[in-house]
């Protein structure tokens, strides 16, 4: 089906079903108890972000797990997009289609020149490339580009870029709604559907970075499953032997380089889209760093991989933050005072303004012992229970993770 | 011409904390083949050594003094330091006064520490995977320690003094010549300057003069003919490592007077710390100081007010541009040798 091996089509169609219908399987509490305010994450805001880093995390997995180049800038390809996005709603209006389209084009070139200059060199010399541009590039947009008595302040520095009523915005029609939307379907507009005391948002926005999300997912299917794939994983597992063939690996990491920048401007056009608004902050490293954490966390070089490693990071970073001091004594009530008490204290310091922590420990953790990510761990789980179910070991189809 | 002058002087306090977080960086890739990412907050931790010495100087006991009360009329307390109960008055202002040199003594046994159990507990396991993980768990490491030092310190900057001899600046305009207060200089970063020069000297040093540091230069051509000539290298870079560990962290302790320190100055430092080491050549500790001190140079030039009229922003990615440059025409670095990390 569409081209698809079958296994392939079904795990397209497992990750349809879960965009369709994450409204609701991410909202298992009903509205109003106290686990809903924790654990619920049915909201369009986090959802979208869900959506949309799962396309950043695809991208950057085309490059770092099919070719093992480790890039440490790719938040910068993600900013610029955002900026190009916002200046097609300044310039041309609310319409998100141009905004996208431009957003994707400004970050392919801008890959393509980072690209050109990072991939002469290979290994470590290739990340500390790709964050030195991706930092120059902050830099410039921090300060540079972004001062506003300059005459060309294309970032608006500290303030980050926003469209303001005097723009010129020459598309806007005065009867479309006054936020970013599809042929007049804004990106806000929700729908609430109440179950018994379940209230699910059905929100325009998420569905559509789902279906972009859905076909980025399709298209990093088939350039897994293309000659060209093959010939990234041939730059991944020996490269030295691909030159003694003859053969110029650049054009092919280059490509592949170019094909994740686009990813990364696409999710930062969306980004704008779901909120008009674009800072240098996201240009950082320590983001671009973020991105690596939920490639890895998910599982490098496999297919699901990347949304499970974003959905994680995103869901987790959410729930560590909102728990506070009076949410943990409350979780600990049950224990006597003095004990309960200690149990709080000693949670403390891991979870609400120190969930970086949290997430930093986890992510050391999942580097030293499990360097498949998630995937790897499911992986094992599963071979667990097959090797009670049958004695003789079946030869795993499963690729895992090679060494370079 | 003084102007000229100024610049350099300028660039140099920057470029000697480039140049000692480089020359670590250097020293453990040299010899463990690691690209340190928690390099950065090496250098944080032993910036925060100094403001806990200065908070452990400042830790007191109450006592009531019966001869005098408050405006409500009862006894009044008298806040004494543990210090000044101590050692006397006298003694313990002067304590207070240089706890940011003081706390080099303190910082050296934690750096080296943090170094080893580093190096035993986490870094030894990275030895045998590939590059692109020994980066990311130091990356993590990275990212754990300033959450850490977070918790601890809070996200606020923290004001450290430098000893109060040093305060103000130096006229050296009169001394070479110009006129006054052309080329005022603070004492504090002429200070960094020559302690970061003691230290890098010091460093190689050792690693000329002693036979430990002979072993290990062996070791950071040939370590495995080093091994087989019975010497146990594995035990020697652990101990480098740590070296290179404490050369951050004082590092970090001296800065403390100059930027006040906030848990993450370390990320940043630790992304130029990387260009110069590229600039410099992967693996040269002579390059890495020399470029430290370079590109500190370039940066304060490309600051002044003339340049960025011509080329506006351009102290914002001089020092990314020459890494780029370099690393294009010159890959090996100013003083690679040739053949190490070319590709």
């Amino acid at each position: 089906m569409l081209g698809l091996e079958k296994k392939d089509f079904a795990l397209l169609l497992i990750v349809a079903a879960m965009v369709v219908f994450a409204p609701f399987i991410l909202n298992p509490f009903p509205e109003g108890s106290s686990l809903a305010q924790m654990f619920n994450a049915g909201y369009p805001d986090l959802m979208q972000r869900f959506a949309i880093f799962g396309i950043l995390v695809i991208g950057f997995n085309i490059l770092f797990g099919l070719t093992g180049y480790l890039s440490f800038g790719h938040a910068a390809f993600l900013g610029a997009g955002s900026y190009a996005a916002v200046w097609m709603f300044k310039l041309v209006g609310y319409d998100i289609i141009p905004a996208i389209l431009l957003a994707i084009l400004i970050s392919g070139l801008f890959s393509l020149l980072v690209g050109y200059v990072s991939l002469r060199r290979s290994g470590i010399y290739f990340s500390i490339l790709t964050l030195a541009l991706a930092q120059m590039m902050f830099n410039m947009a921090y300060s540079v580009l972004g001062n506003p008595s300059s005459g060309y302040n294309l970032t608006n520095g500290e303030t980050g870029l926003q469209v303001y009523n005097s723009d010129p915005q020459i598309f806007l029609s005065a009867a479309g709604p006054n936020f970013p939307n599809l042929l007049g379907f804004s990106m806000r507009s929700e729908t609430h559907l109440l179950i018994g005391n379940w209230d699910f948002t059905l929100n325009a926005g998420y569905y559509l970075s789902g279906l972009l999300l859905l076909i980025s997912f399709y298209i990093s299917i088939r350039i897994f499953r293309s000659p060209f794939g093959l010939m990234l994983r041939a730059v991944k597992s020996n490269q030295q032997r691909l030159h003694y063939t003859g053969l110029n690996t650049r054009p092919y990491t280059l490509a592949a380089f170019v094909i994740s920048g686009m990813y990364a401007g696409l999710a930062g056009g969306l980004l704008a889209c779901m909120d008009p608004l674009a800072g240098a902050e996201r240009m950082h490293w320590t983001a671009s760093g973020e991105i690596v954490i939920m490639s890895i966390l998910g599982g490098v070089g496999t297919l699901i991989g990347p949304i499970l490693g974003a959905g994680f990071n995103e869901y987790f970073k959410n729930i560590l933050s909102k728990i506070n001091d009076s949410v943990l004594h409350e979780w600990m009530a049950f224990l006597p005072d003095g004990f309960e008490n200690i149990m709080v204290t000693l949670i403390h310091p891991f979870v609400g303004k120190g969930w970086h922590l949290t997430l930093g420990l986890l992510f050391m953790a999942v580097i030293i012992f499990l360097p498949g990510g998630l995937v790897e761990g499911g992986q094992r789980i599963g071979k667990l229970f097959r090797r009670e179910k049958a004695n003789t070991s079946s030869a795993e189809t499963t690729p895992s993770r090679e060494t370079e | 011409m003084d102007a000229i002058i100024l610049q350099i002087l300028n660039g140099l306090d920057k470029g000697s904390a480039y140049a000692l977080i480089a020359l670590g960086l250097t020293l453990i890739f040299g010899t463990l083949g690691v690209v340190n990412f928690a390099h950065g907050a090496l250098f944080v931790i032993g910036a925060f050594c100094a403001v806990t010495l200065n908070r452990i100087f400042s830790i007191s006991f109450e006592t009531i003094d019966p001869t005098k009360t408050d405006f409500l009329g009862n006894p009044a307390t008298i806040k004494t330091t543990y210090l000044e109960h101590w050692f006397g008055p006298d003694i313990a202002a002067w304590m207070t006064d240089w706890s940011v040199p003081l706390a080099i003594l303190l910082a050296i046994p934690v750096m080296l520490l943090v170094g080893v159990i580093m190096e035993r507990g986490l870094i030894k396991h990275f030895y045998k995977r590939p590059h692109a993980d020994q980066i990311l768990v130091t990356f993590g490491l990275a990212i754990v320690l300033q959450e850490v030092i977070k918790f601890f310190y809070g996200a606020n900057p923290i004001q450290m003094a430098p000893p109060e001899v040093f305060i103000g600046t130096m006229d050296l305009g009169i001394l070479l010549g110009f006129e006054a207060n052309a080329i005022a200089y603070p004492y504090w970063r002429m200070v960094y300057f020559l302690f970061s020069a003691l230290v890098i000297g010091a460093v190689f040093a050792f690693l000329q003069f002693t036979t430990f540091g002979m072993v290990v230069r062996a070791g950071m051509v040939d370590r495995e003919t080093v091994g087989l000539l019975g010497i146990d290298i594995d035990k020697r870079f652990t101990i480098t490592f740590a070296i290179a560990a404490t050369v951050a962290g004082i590092a970090g302790v001296m800065y403390t007077p100059i930027t006040p320190p906030t848990y993450d100055i370390g990320v940043e430092l630790l992304v130029l710390s990387f260009v110069v080491v590229v600039v410099g050549g992967m693996g040269s500790l002579p390059g890495a100081v020399l470029a430290g001190f370079l590109l500190g140079i370039v940066e304060s030039f490309a600051s002044m007010n003339e340049v960025k009229n011509i080329f506006p922003g351009i102290d914002q990615i001089i020092v990314y541009l020459m890494a780029i440059i370099v690393i294009l025409v010159r890959p090996r670095g100013l003083m690679g040798r040739k053949g190490v990390m070319e590709d």
